[in-house]
């Protein structure tokens, strides 16, 4: 569906994005991560035919983003950061404009408007003026404007800033529904996010791309210590000692408060002592009152690829 | 074409979205029926070899408020859409930037013929009323109206490509007034300079809207304004694309 191939970005005195390639496959929702000012945004900005690339190709649906743009563009929906709109124009009025001037057919306007406020939850406000509306009313309005042509391929870049916990959660659950049968490519900095929605993770980092795998493989490869956290009520002097001499365990901290201990438990990536440590904890007696083994997650992944130089 | 439809049907409606347009229409009217009351009782004072039509178009109180509505007009076309960031959603549909620019140009162009269209009116209604001629010939109507459509094509486009510039309203106000009254002011030279050569004489005529409008309103059809007017305004237009390229690719 989105195919790059050395994508380059200069502007005078820096480089924003620096001779990426990657590939999308149609059906797959990707995230696009990297911190702020890593070029994500000038990577869709030319995905989308807005910015011309300083050299290097891009294609979407087959349709190269520069020679054939228009092409291109009738196959995908844009969210911009920050969700631009009139504010003077009513939902409806807006939606309706977007659909005709994205050449959805005069007869099947009305039908379309109502298909994306349904699936956006706007249809109580399809009257309101686009100024009066919350930040997330105005998320999903960019989104509705977004979805409005049908396109196969969705570009939104931080659909989730800015809004509420509730609000999140309602954008997200939309954003996923929508996934089944278009392609997404999606920028954003909730991380947890990622690993719940996408297929595939692409990570950004001073124009150049670090990685490009699904969450899973990237945990994989990058977690180099795990972590186990036990606490113990009443726990006995030799408990520490015990601990770390458990397999895999590289050191073990104590946290003490009262009668109740809490040991941290810095393993090898691989290990898992966990059923060892239940197996002494049993013979020990110990009064166990909470076992928590913590995976590593995206964000120390993220972390690991994007701090440093 | 349907695309481009449907840009400039936004582009018109935009300019009633907010109260300006009304502002504009209103105050237009009041200038515009003031300067036309104030042309007849001018002929009634003596008798006279003008036609009220001539009258109403080269008059201190017809040029004043003509030149300062251009600023109102095109200011919001491009700067508010580079500050709300609305030009991404629009450059980013699949529509080209020729569209774009044509439609915001044709959408002011068109606010500017509906607020003069009323004026029409008050030729209609004094021949109505004294069964009088407003003009001797259908030329000087002709004209006149023709040369505020063709100096109306040419003001709109520079308001447009000073809009493009800036991300401020105010500021594209500013630079259209600047960029217009010194046109304005250039074509007066030749009443201002003391006996100026002849070529002088011939290039500054070129920049006299008061000159045209002389001329045009007694039904003498000059083309050498025409060819000036249209071909200043596709120019305009040219430098208004790539301003707004430049801005674009620039973000």
């Amino acid at each position: 569906m989105i195919k790059v191939v050395n994508l380059t970005k200069r502007y005078p005195g820096f480089t924003a994005v620096r001779d990426i390639s990657f590939e999308v496959d149609k059906g797959e929702v990707v995230g696009f991560l990297g911190p702020n000012g890593a070029g994500k945004s000038t990577t869709m900005r030319m995905l989308t035919g807005y910015l011309p690339p300083t050299s290097g190709h891009a294609s979407i649906a087959g349709f190269d983003i520069f020679e054939q743009s228009i092409h291109a563009r009738q196959h995908l929906g844009y969210l911009p950061e920050s969700t631009p709109l009139y504010h003077d124009m009513r939902v409806n009025e807006y939606l309706r404009y977007r659909a005709s001037l994205k050449g959805v057919e005069s007869s099947k306007i009305t039908e379309r408007v109502g298909d994306v406020l349904e699936m956006c939850d706007l249809k109580e406000k399809e009257r309101s003026l686009i100024g009066t509306l919350s930040k997330g009313q105005k998320q999903r309005v960019g989104l509705a404007d977004a979805l409005v042509h049908d396109p196969d391929l969705l570009i939104l870049d931080e659909p989730t800033i800015g809004l509420d916990p509730n609000q999140i959660r309602q954008v997200r659950e939309l954003i996923k529904n929508l996934a089944h049968r278009r392609t997404v490519l999606i920028s954003t900095h909730i991380l947890p996010e990622v690993e719940m929605m996408c297929s595939r993770v692409v990570v950004i980092h001073k124009g150049r791309i670090r990685a490009s795998d699904t969450p899973e493989n990237l945990l994989q490869k990058h977690r180099s210590t795990g972590e186990v956290r036990l606490e113990l009520h009443n726990a006995p002097e030799d408990a520490r000692t015990k601990l770390a001499s458990l397999g895999g365990v590289k050191d073990v901290q104590l946290k003490k408060t009262q009668n109740d201990s809490l040991f941290l438990l810095r393993t090898e990536a691989e290990a898992d002592p966990t059923t060892e440590l239940l197996r002494l904890a049993g013979d020990q007696h110990w009064d166990v009152r909470g076992l928590v083994r913590k995976k590593p997650t995206l964000e120390d992944v993220f972390v690991d690829l994007t701090q440093g130089d | 074409m349907r695309t481009f439809l449907t840009l400039l049907g936004r582009e018109v409606k935009s300019f009633f979205y907010s109260p300006i347009a009304y502002v504009v229409l209103f105050f237009f009217l009041i200038a515009t029926g003031f300067n036309f009351y104030s042309g007849v009782s001018f002929l009634n004072q003596s008798p006279s070899e003008v036609t009220v039509v001539e009258a109403a178009f080269n008059t201190v109180l017809f040029w004043f408020p003509f030149v300062l509505i251009f600023p109102l007009i095109t200011m919001r076309t491009y700067a508010d859409e580079f500050r709300m960031g609305t030009i991404e959603t629009l450059a980013t549909a699949p529509v080209s930037d020729w569209q774009i620019v044509l439609a915001k140009f044709l959408g002011a162009l068109l606010f500017y013929i509906l607020i003069w269209a009323p004026s029409f009116l008050y030729f209609v209604a004094f021949q109505t009323i004294t069964g009088k001629q407003a003009a001797l010939a259908a030329g000087a109507f002709g004209g006149s109206y023709l040369l505020l459509l063709l100096i109306g094509a040419f003001y709109v486009a520079l308001g447009c490509l000073a809009s493009a510039l800036t991300n401020e309203q105010i500021n594209a106000a500013v630079m259209t007034f600047v960029a217009i009254f010194g046109f304005f002011v250039t074509g007066l030279l030749g009443f201002i300079m003391n006996s100026p050569s002849q070529a002088i004489r011939d290039v500054i005529s070129y920049f006299s809207a008061v000159e045209h409008m002389a001329d045009f309103s007694r039904g003498l059809i000059d083309s050498r304004p025409i060819v000036w007017y249209t071909s200043m305004t596709v120019f305009v237009l040219f430098l208004n694309l790539q301003v707004f390229q430049y801005r674009k690719w620039k973000a």
